[in-house]
This record gives C-alpha cells, sequence and structure tokens, in this order.
C-alpha cells in the first residue's frame, strides 16, 4: 500500500500539520515530513504506477524514471534541509508554504500526464507567492502580486496549451513534443515563463529578493528547476531552447554584475544557471540531457547555500545591499566559508560539484559540433566566476570594513550550510555518486588533467580581472534597468515616440489621436471608475452606478426589439 | 395540494439504478418530485407560527435540510437514468400538470436547496442581529416560499407554471433583501421590483404567443407541436419576449443593474443564499425554453440564439470583471463578479454544442459553490466589522484567519486555480471554446483575460484583508472563535472544503451536467 500513496501527499499534509501544531510538535513535523517523502520517492517504481479516472482522461499521478526521481530526490532533500534552515527563525505560515510548494515540485517530478503537472504546476505558483509575501514589507506585496499575475498567466498559458493538445490528439499523456504549432507552442511557452525564460526573465529577480531571508532559499530551488524538468520530459532537442539559454546565460551575468542588492545578485545568478540547462535541454543529447538534469541537482544545492549564506547576514544585519555591508568574515566566518564554498562551486571550481556537472553540458556542445555553443558556455563559466564567485564573497565578507560585528549563524542555519557545503564538495570529489542517478550512462571522466587546466586558467585569468577592474566594480546605489522595463516603461515610451512622429507628418492628425486616446481614458473613466475618494461615495461610473428604472427599462426594449430584428433578418435571408 | 400529493403516481416511472439502490429503503420515491415542492411550501405558514425566539429559524432549517435531501435522493436516482416524472392528480402529462425531475434539474436542486441549507444552518446568529426578532417568523416564511418558488421552477415540466413559481420566488426575495436593516435596500428592492415584474410579464406574453399558436403549456408537447406552426412570427416575437425577459431575470448584461445594489443591501446570509442559486434558476428556464421549446421553432433559432447572446456574454464577462476591480466595496465586488460569472455560463451556452452546454452547467453548480461560500465569509467578516467597505475589513485576516482561509479557497475556485470546483468548468469552458473554430480561440483570450482580472479583484480583498487596517492591534489567535459565530464558521468551511472536493471528486455534477446538457441538444441518451 505504502508504494501507492503519491510523495507529494505526504508533504502536502506534513504543510497542514505544520498550520495545525505548535511547539516540539511542530519541529518533529517539520523534520520528519521530508524524510518520510524521501523514503517514498526513493520507492517509486519505473513506469505509470496507478490511473485514475478524472474528467475524460486518464491521470497517471505517479510515473517514476530515473530522471524524475533524480529530481524529486534533490527537491525532497532541499526540503527538508531548508526546513531545518528555517524552522526556529521562520513564521509558521511561511515553512506551510515552503512546504506545499516543495510538494508541488515533487507532484511535477512525478505527473505521468499533462493535467497532474499542470495541477501541482498551479500548487507551486500559489505557495511560493504566498513565500513571496512572507517578505512583509509593501514591497514584499506589490512584489508578490506581481509574481502570481506573471505565473497565473504562464498557468493559463500552459493550461489552454494542454487543454488545445488534448483537443487535437485526445490524449493527455506526457511525451516529448516538438513546438510546431499553436497548442504546442503555448505548452513550451507556458513552461518557459517559469523558467524565466526572456523576455519575462525579470519576475525573478524582482520577485525573490523580496521575500524573508528565508524564504528566497525555498524560492531559489523549485520553480526553475520544475520547469527544466518538464523542459526534458516534453521538449528534449527543441533547438530554440539553445538560443533561449545562451540568452538567459549572458542575461544573468551582466545583470548580476551591475547588481547591488545582495540577494538579487544570486538571483540573477539563477536566471543565469538556469541558461545552462535551458540550452543543454536545446542540445538534446544523451549526455546533454544528463548534464542539465545533473547541474540542476547540483546547482539547487550550492544555490541554496549560497542563499542562506546570504539569508544569514540579512537575517543578522538587516541589510540588502552590498554597498552597505563588508568585513563581514571577522564575525561570520562559518557563513563566510560557507558562502566561499557555494561560490566556488558555482562557478565550476574544479573539485566542487559545480565543475563536475556544468563541465558535462560543455562536452555535450562539444560532441554535436557546435563550437560557438560551447565557446559560449565557457567564457559565460568565466563571468559566473566574476558575478557570483568573486563578487558576491568579497563585497559581503570581506573588500572593506563596514564596522559590522553580528553573530555568526544560528546553530540549525549553521548546519543547514554545513550540510549543502559538504554535499557540493563531496559532488566535486565523488561524481560517480551522482552520475549513477542520472538518466542515461555516463561515459565520462570529469578531471581529465586538460580540462581541469583549461578551467583553472579561465578561472584565474577571470578572477585577476575581477581585482583589476575592482574600481569599476565597486557597487553604487544604482538601479539596473530589466525587462519588466519594457512593460513599465518602454511600451508608454513607443506610444509617446510614436505620437511625435506623427507630429512631424501632421498637427490634425497628432490631434485626432490624443483626443482618441484621451477619449478613450474619459470613455474607461465614466465606465467602470469610482468618482471620488470618501469612503461612502456611490460609484459614479456608467457601467459600475446604478441606473434609474427608466432606462433600464429602456435597455430593456432597445434589446428585446434588437432581438426581434435580428430573428427577421436570419428568417428573410435564409 | 396535499390530497393530490397522496394520491399515487402514474406506473410508466422507469427505474433502474435508483429503484435497486433506494427503492427499498424509500417507498415514498415517485413522490419525491412533489415532496420536493410541499415541504418548504407547507412548512411557509407553519413558521409563521413559531414566535420563540430561534423556533422559526430552527424549523425553516430542519425544513429545509429535508429539502436537500430529497434533492440529493433525486439527483442520485436520475443520474444516468431516465427522469422521473410526476402526474399531479394523475391527469396524464399534456392537460394535467406535470412535475419532471431529469437530470438538469436534479443538479439546479441540488444547488438551491444546498445554498439554502448551508445559508440558514451558519446564518441565524447574524440574521438575529439583523432582524428585530418578532420580524423573525416572517423572514423565515419568506426564505421557504423563495426556497418553494426556486425548487417549483426547477421540477415544473409546464411553462405556466413555472411562471407560477417564478412569481412566488420573486415576490418572497424581495422580502429577503428588504427585510434587513439596510434602509438603501428598499430602493435598491423596488428596482429590483420593478425590473422583475417586467422580466416574468414579457416571460408571461411569450408563453401567451406560443400557446396561442400551439395550445399547450407543456414543455414537452410545445416542443413537438412548434414544429408544426406554420407562421412563425408569433413564435418569434415570443422567443423575443421570453428570452429577453429570463435574460432580465437571470442578470444578463446589460439588464444586470438591479443586482448589485439587490445583493450589496440585503442582509448578509440572504445576500449568500440569492447569489448561490437566484440568477441561476432563471437562466435555467432560460436554456430549458431555449433548447427544449424554441431550438425546434425555426431552423436558424441556434444561430440566432448564440449571434445574440454571444456578444452580451462576452461584454458582460469583461464588464463585471472591470467594474469589480475597481470596486470599493466587498459585497459589490461580488456582485459584479457574478454579473462576471453569469457571463461564462451564458458563453458556454451560445455555442451550442454539447460541450459548451456541458461547461455552462457545470459551472452554475461550481460557481454557486465558490460565490456562496465567499459571501457567506463576508457575513463572517461583519460580524466584527461595521460594514463591507474593503477598507473596513483592513486587516480582518490577522483576526480571523481561518475564515479568511475560507475565503482564499472559495476565491481561488472563483479564479479556476487547479483543485477547486471553478477549474473544472473553466476547463470545460476553454475544451468547448477551442472546439468552436477560430472565433473560440478570440472567446479563449476573453476568458483568458477575465481570469487574469479574477485574480486582481480577489487580490484586492486580499491585500486589504492581510496587510491594512486596524484589526491586526487587538488580534490574538484566541479572538476568532470569539468574533464568528461557530455555526457561521462550520458553514463556511463545509462550502470550502466543498469547493476542494467538487475540484478533486466531482463525478456527480460532471454526470449530470453532462447528461444534462445531451438532453438539452435533443439528443438523450
Amino acid at each position: 500500500m505504502l508504494e501507492y500513496l503519491p510523495p507529494a501527499f505526504v508533504l502536502l499534509i506534513g504543510a497542514a500539520l505544520i498550520g495545525c501544531v505548535r511547539g516540539a510538535l511542530r519541529t518533529l513535523v517539520v523534520l520528519t515530513a521530508p524524510i518520510l517523502t524521501l523514503l517514498l520517492v526513493w520507492q517509486v517504481p519505473d513506469g505509470v504506477v496507478f490511473e485514475v479516472a478524472f474528467l475524460d482522461f486518464a491521470i497517471e499521478p505517479i510515473e517514476g524514471s530515473p530522471v524524475r526521481r533524480l529530481f524529486a530526490l534533490i527537491f525532497t532533500l532541499m526540503a527538508l534541509i531548508g526546513g531545518l534552515y528555517a524552522y526556529r527563525q521562520a513564521a509558521w505560515h511561511e515553512l506551510a508554504a515552503a512546504y506545499a510548494y516543495a510538494a508541488g515540485a515533487i507532484g511535477v517530478s512525478f505527473a505521468g500526464d499533462l493535467v497532474t503537472l499542470f495541477i501541482y504546476w498551479e500548487v507551486m505558483a500559489i505557495f511560493s507567492t504566498f513565500i513571496v509575501w512572507n517578505g512583509a514589507s509593501r514591497d514584499a506585496q506589490a512584489a508578490g502580486i506581481r509574481y502570481a499575475i506573471m505565473h497565473l498567466l504562464g498557468g493559463v498559458i500552459l493550461m489552454i496549451g494542454i487543454e488545445g493538445l488534448a483537443v487535437q490528439t485526445g490524449s493527455i499523456d506526457l511525451r516529448p513534443i516538438r513546438a510546431v504549432d499553436l497548442s504546442t507552442w503555448l505548452i513550451l511557452i507556458g513552461v518557459l515563463v517559469n523558467a524565466a525564460a526572456p523576455p519575462v526573465s525579470a519576475w525573478l529577480a524582482d520577485a525573490y529578493p523580496r521575500s524573508s531571508p528565508t524564504g528566497s532559499v525555498f524560492l531559489s530551488a523549485f520553480t526553475t528547476k520544475a520547469a527544466v524538468l518538464a523542459l526534458i520530459l516534453l521538449f528534449p532537442g527543441e533547438s530554440v531552447l539553445i538560443g533561449v539559454g545562451l540568452f538567459m546565460i549572458i542575461y544573468g551575468i551582466i545583470y548580476a554584475l551591475l547588481e547591488n542588492d545582495i540577494r538579487r545578485i544570486l538571483a540573477y545568478s539563477i536566471v543565469n544557471q538556469v541558461g545552462f540547462m535551458v540550452c543543454a535541454v536545446g542540445i538534446g543529447t544523451e549526455m546533454a540531457l544528463n548534464g542539465a538534469a545533473a547541474h540542476a541537482f547540483a546547482h539547487i544545492i550550492y544555490k541554496a547555500l549560497l542563499f542562506m549564506s546570504a539569508g544569514v547576514v540579512v537575517y543578522r544585519t538587516g541589510m540588502n545591499r552590498c554597498s552597505d555591508v563588508g568585513g563581514l568574515f571577522r564575525t561570520m566566518p562559518l557563513t563566510a566559508i560557507c558562502g566561499i564554498v557555494g561560490a566556488l562551486a558555482i562557478s565550476g571550481f574544479p573539485l566542487t560539484s559545480g565543475f563536475t556537472t556544468k563541465t558535462l553540458i560543455s562536452q555535450a556542445a562539444a560532441q554535436e559540433s557546435m563550437a560557438f555553443v560551447y565557446f559560449m558556455l565557457a567564457a559565460a563559466s568565466a563571468g559566473v566566476f566574476l558575478h557570483a564567485g568573486i563578487k558576491f564573497p568579497w563585497f559581503v565578507f570581506f573588500q572593506r570594513d563596514s564596522g559590522l560585528r553580528p553573530k555568526d549563524a544560528p546553530w540549525n542555519m549553521a548546519l543547514a550550510m554545513l550540510i549543502f557545503a559538504g554535499l557540493c564538495i563531496l559532488l566535486g570529489v565523488a561524481p560517480e555518486l551522482l552520475y549513477g542517478l542520472l538518466p542515461y550512462p555516463v561515459e565520462y571522466q570529469a578531471y581529465t588533467s586538460g580540462k581541469v587546466l583549461f578551467y583553472l586558467q579561465l578561472l584565474l585569468f577571470s578572477g585577476l580581472a575581477f581585482f583589476l577592474l575592482l574600481p569599476l566594480m565597486k557597487r553604487t546605489l544604482t538601479i539596473s534597468l530589466d525587462t519588466d522595463w519594457l512593460w513599465r516603461a518602454l511600451l508608454p515610451r513607443i506610444a509617446g515616440h510614436i505620437i511625435r512622429a506623427s507630429l512631424k507628418i501632421g498637427q490634425p492628425f497628432l490631434a485626432t489621436i490624443l483626443k482618441s486616446l484621451a477619449r478613450l481614458r474619459g470613455v474607461a473613466a465614466a465606465l467602470l471608475s469610482v468618482s471620488s475618494a470618501a469612503p461612502d461615495a456611490k460609484p459614479s461610473g456608467l457601467l459600475a452606478r446604478s441606473w434609474s428604472i427608466g432606462s433600464t427599462a429602456l435597455a430593456v426594449l432597445v434589446l428585446l426589439t434588437l432581438y426581434v430584428l435580428a430573428y427577421l433578418f436570419w428568417n428573410v435571408h435564409t | 395540494m396535499r390530497s393530490k400529493g397522496r394520491i399515487s403516481h402514474d406506473g410508466k416511472i422507469r427505474f433502474a439504478r435508483g429503484e435497486a439502490l433506494l427503492a427499498p429503503h424509500l417507498p415514498h420515491l415517485p413522490h419525491l418530485p412533489m415532496l420536493q415542492v410541499l415541504v418548504p411550501l407547507l412548512m411557509a405558514p407553519f413558521v409563521l407560527l413559531l414566535h420563540p425566539r430561534g423556533l422559526a429559524w430552527a424549523a425553516a432549517t430542519a425544513a429545509s435540510l429535508m429539502a436537500f435531501a430529497i434533492a440529493v435522493v433525486l439527483a442520485l436516482t436520475v443520474v444516468g437514468d431516465a427522469p422521473l416524472t410526476y402526474q399531479v392528480g394523475r391527469w396524464p402529462a399534456p392537460y394535467g400538470i406535470e412535475l419532471r425531475v431529469d437530470d438538469f434539474s436534479a443538479l439546479l436542486l441540488l444547488v438551491i436547496t444546498g445554498a439554502s441549507s448551508v445559508t440558514l444552518l451558519g446564518g441565524w446568529q447574524s440574521l438575529a442581529r439583523a432582524l428585530p426578532s418578532a420580524r423573525q417568523p416572517y423572514y423565515f416564511s419568506a426564505w421557504l416560499l423563495a426556497l418553494t418558488g426556486f425548487v417549483g421552477i426547477a421540477v415544473s415540466a409546464d411553462a405556466f407554471n413555472i411562471f407560477v413559481f417564478m412569481e412566488v420566488s420573486s415576490l418572497a426575495s424581495y422580502v429577503l433583501i428588504a427585510g434587513g436593516p439596510d434602509r438603501r435596500a428598499l430602493s435598491a428592492v423596488f428596482k429590483y421590483l420593478i425590473m422583475g415584474t417586467v422580466g416574468a410579464t414579457f416571460y408571461l406574453v411569450g408563453i401567451g404567443l406560443v400557446y396561442m399558436m400551439t395550445g399547450t403549456l407543456n414543455l414537452a408537447d410545445m416542443a413537438v407541436r412548434i414544429s408544426d406552426v406554420a407562421d412563425t412570427r408569433p413564435v418569434l416575437l415570443a422567443a423575443g419576449f421570453i428570452t429577453v425577459g429570463l435574460a432580465l431575470k437571470a442578470a444578463i448584461f446589460p439588464l444586470h443593474i438591479w443586482l448589485p445594489n439587490a445583493y450589496a443591501y440585503a442582509p448578509h446570509i440572504a445576500t449568500a443564499f440569492l447569489a448561490a442559486c437566484a440568477t441561476k434558476v432563471a437562466l435555467y428556464v432560460l436554456l430549458r425554453f431555449d433548447f427544449v421549446v424554441l431550438q425546434h421553432s425555426a431552423s436558424e433559432h441556434a444561430v440566432q440564439f448564440a449571434g445574440y447572446l454571444m456578444p452580451l456574454a462576452v461584454l458582460g464577462i469583461l464588464v463585471g470583471s472591470g467594474v469589480a476591480i475597481f470596486e470599493r466595496d466587498l459585497k459589490r465586488l461580488l456582485a459584479f463578479s457574478s454579473v462576471a460569472q453569469i457571463g461564462y455560463m451564458l458563453l458556454g451556452a451560445s455555442l451550442v454544442t454539447i460541450a459548451g452546454l456541458n461547461a455552462a452547467i457545470l459551472h452554475m453548480f461550481n460557481h454557486a459553490l465558490a460565490k456562496g461560500g465567499l459571501f457567506l465569509v463576508v457575513a463572517a467578516f461583519c460580524t466584527v466589522a461595521a460594514s463591507s467597505q474593503l477598507e473596513q475589513i483592513g486587516g480582518i485576516a490577522r483576526k480571523m484567519p481561518w475564515t479568511f482561509a475560507a475565503f482564499v479557497v472559495c476565491g481561488l475556485s472563483l479564479i479556476g486555480v487547479p483543485g477547486t470546483a471553478g477549474f473544472l468548468s473553466k476547463w470545460y469552458l476553454v475544451t468547448a471554446a477551442l472546439d468552436y473554430g477560430a472565433l473560440g480561440i478570440a472567446l479563449v483570450g476573453v476568458i483568458l483575460v477575465s481570469s487574469l482580472m479574477a485574480v486582481v479583484y480577489i487580490w484586492r480583498v486580499v491585500e486589504s484583508a492581510c496587510f491594512a487596517g486596524e484589526f491586526g492591534d487587538d488580534a490574538d489567535s484566541d479572538s476568532e472563535t470569539a468574533a464568528v459565530p461557530p455555526l457561521l464558521f462550520i458553514a463556511v468551511w463545509i462550502v470550502a472544503l466543498a469547493n476542494l472536493y467538487f475540484g478533486l471528486a466531482s463525478a456527480l455534477p460532471i454526470e449530470l451536467a453532462a447528461s444534462a446538457a445531451n438532453l438539452l441538444m435533443g439528443n438523450a441518451p
């Protein structure tokens, strides 16, 4: 019976229990629910475990395969260590939301069909929004609603794509497809929205840094990586993903270099790292898919580690910006060391997990003779080292002495960081442990002298570049424009340009355009708005207010006349 | 009527699964369609006599629960099975009065009686506070009459009885709306009364015209005879009167004007009851008439129906959601959202396909769950808040987190998030629209936009309930039980859990809606 219990349910029940119990019992739930889930995840066999009928379709809530188990494993592990990291500091509703969020990600991992995938997808969207709101500032609320709307928009696009596919093929089975027509494109777009692909990459860096120090640890792990898994399962070898992935890599590096907010640097580097995985899915060979899966696994660990380290800094100092902190290594040695381990791992330093997984992707590009992709990836590795590998620890823990003397991490946070730091190094030293779990057999030797030398040179020279360019890299209180500028500022500006251009063409046109725009706004106000700010004021927009009986009766008459006329027209016509 | 009820049924009722399952335990099964109406009807005058405090409420609740039990048995009997018919006084159908419970009416009966039972059950404290105790027996009597009218419409098989029950329900619901302490309800209900009367009169004129041409009032009989009518002009006019009249009652845009104020100023519990079922009953009659009877009158009726109502549906969806985004009063916000949701139902129906009707009918059920739940939560909020203005409920989530959680669940169902009931009807609606060709894709766009608009207006409520306002200061976790009446709390969570339950295990409503759609499209299984 045990193997029929979906692992996601256990964690969902755990999330509900966190809301119901208090004190030591809650701690017990926080720590045991992921362990139980882990046991169940381990027991999911290959293939569809069971089917249920839902609507007109056969739903397969659990389908096992190596790559699915791998993702579910790391998601559960993340929930466990994240729970350990957060349970003494985070509010109970944040913990409950985080566990439900993780349950959504685990559900996505085992979804055997598109409907199950979509249901868990939305579970993730909802509960991650709650986590963003738990940032509990005015900014976090606003970012939360932007985040929610972006994800629900992506969700609706995905749903319509799935339905279109179901209508066309009559099947909702989750299997590799190609983006060839409207519905498959919609599915691809819906998934890519969650992967923070361009042009909507900005939601990630907008929302994640505004959550609480513990919330951002959870946020960093699930949404984008679940999207990567969905891409692996649905669109392996979809060549458009190579371009999308490369764009994300470059985008992430540039914005992370310009950024000053500690956690936003890390958020941009999520986009960058997910770009590696998306690119690998686009390459689509067995080795590349192995690389995407392995990289996702390693990435969740070191990125969570980085966010944990940054989270401790924010938690202890209350400061979010690089320019406010510095020199913290004196009083926070453990946090600094763990942060450095994470930074080395993300840069792909030999003997860390980043090296053993990222090189799989480069190797796959090389095998496919994709020279351009290969060199882009290599260059990007240097860029990653610049922004996450050196910039983050340097500005936070070293550089100048900011005079802050915060205490080091609380014991549970420290333990969580140590576990993940240990895993980063373990997977770097003994990559076979991870390679054995990958979907395809691995005939790949990570440590050849050529590769190690190549990467060491690359990394050391970019390190040199960093310190040579240090004056340029000094972070000031700047704001970087992001792609959300497109829809927040560019569109209005383009409209302005068009109007100005038409000014040259002719005054009369402009006048009409302006007048009609003004009229349009006037119409919208007249229809929908509420007149004054007084709390008891009656709504005064035409459609919002209550009409008089006479005008309603007029509307009735008009409609009746229209009906009869339309009917007569049809009858005469035919 | 009681004597008619006792006289036995006509022998032609066919039982299959229902009989095997239920008949041995329920010797009165054949009489249930009649009892469905009689229980609340006979209880209504009885309630008038119950003056001691609370008794009238208890009796009305008991009657409503009994009606609900009957509706459940009826639904289980007819689902996937032949309809139950009941011939009053054993007069055969075209001449005598026929009651008929098929899948469509069974689904509606569930909605009506369920809404009435849950709102009454949870509504005692809220209503007791709104009504002076001398007036309570009258109020609960009116409630039962409204219930009688609604279920009467659902079980009647002839057009004139539908009219009679429509009047019963309308007059009673005017009382329900105006009976509260809010004086603004009087002007609102006056408007509703005028509009409701216009609508009912239009309907009456319409069936008068059809009766003139066919000589029958029985809907099934009408459908047969109307195809033989040579001169279609009067039928055409009748179709106009009936459609517009019922559109008025169903608050289809732009004839929804009576609805927001009537809902906003009625006692909160009455709003929850009426919002869950009143407009759906009118929509039920509209669909029944248009699909069972009028489709046979002219070959282009389907085109006419679609071409006329689809624009209204789309406009209603967009305008209703748009106004809801700007609205400051929570009850008016939800009322405008109802206008949009009625648009969804109408949109499904106006596709004139089985899939579309299926979506529309299922949405009747699911929307009743979501909106009924939301209005119940509003009633709970208003036990501590001064009014339902968004400013007044600021910070209330900190005072009553669990009640607020129920609001979120029902709100997600309204938005149509997977795992909730609302998702299923949206899924069906999008599937039906995608099946519809090029225009369907545009309609999907409308659904997409309005879903996001729903996110925004639900979010506005969540925002002010969580982050603004004054309730946070004295909040401690024990105060919720003190603030919310326990019965209301239970009722709120019954509905919220039903939203989740019917989002996951929704076989019954889906089966009922699917066979109702088949029935209406004229190829009954």
